[in-house]
């Protein structure tokens, strides 16, 4: 069976846009019949991700890679990248500003729920380029 | 216990209410949104102070049951559009978290 290939465009510093790309996601999944608790994984391990890219990576692209038994997603940003990937999975640890946190965000959980979420993580990034997140998540 | 028996015990005022005969079996309390879908468990009642549009988002994503504005906070108008547009069940009360929480407590014995 051939997989599903579908990119979407992520816009930076936009927060009522955020989330769309994972909600079409989302969506493709239920239609496809995956089960739930494995589209809520999917679901909040890309928002996280994408969240991430609003706010830290001035936007990017979402690629994303249905097959039957697993998705494959990449999260692809040329923004500032993080300076030590180590600390930023620190629950807890942020460098978002305050009104950021004033949305709700920036709590430091992002990298570790994309990490309890996902089968695979990985993450590559250098400072000044920017960052591209690899998710795995496999259905059960 | 039922949403309607929940929007009674806090007096709540129904934004959007999908499905008043929802099963609420669990709750939340939290403001940041990467620990309510980290840990809120799935259909529960999320108690928040948050109303802007995200909030929904995060519902969305951790398939939260019915959110519970709290405190006399307003809902903002993209908060109330997303959930119209979501089916998703939104109330207000003007109670703060933890007396709604006990309220839901009570309510539930």
């Amino acid at each position: 069976m051939e997989n599903l290939h579908f990119e979407y465009e992520v816009a930076g510093n936009n927060f009522s846009q955020a989330g769309m790309a994972s909600d079409a996601v989302k969506s493709t999944l239920k239609k496809m019949g995956i089960a739930s608790e494995d589209i809520r994984r999917v679901a909040i391990a890309m928002y996280e991700g994408e969240i991430n890219m609003v706010i830290h990576g001035g936007g990017g692209v979402a690629v994303i890679d249905i097959f039957f038994d697993h998705i494959e997603i990449k999260l692809i940003d040329h923004g500032k990248g993080i300076e030590n990937i180590e600390l930023a999975m620190t629950p807890g640890y942020s460098t978002a500003e305050d009104e950021i946190r004033a949305l709700g965000f920036g709590a430091g959980m992002g990298l570790p729920n994309m990490k309890k979420y996902a089968d695979v993580l990985e993450i590559e990034s250098e400072v000044g380029v920017g960052t591209t997140v690899y998710i795995r998540v496999d259905f059960h | 216990m039922k949403l309607s028996k929940l929007i009674d015990a806090l007096k709540a005022t129904k934004v959007n209410v999908v499905d008043k005969d929802f099963e609420v079996t669990k709750g939340y309390c939290g403001d940041f949104l990467s620990f309510v879908m980290g840990k809120a468990p799935s259909g529960c009642a999320w108690f928040t102070v948050m109303t802007n549009i995200n909030v929904c988002a995060v519902a969305t994503l951790a398939e939260v049951g019915v959110i519970v504005v709290c405190e006399g906070a307003k809902s903002t108008p993209e908060l109330v559009d997303k959930a119209k547009a979501q089916d998703v069940n939104l109330i207000e009360t003007k109670y703060d978290i933890f007396e709604a929480v006990k309220r839901y407590i009570a309510a539930e014995a």
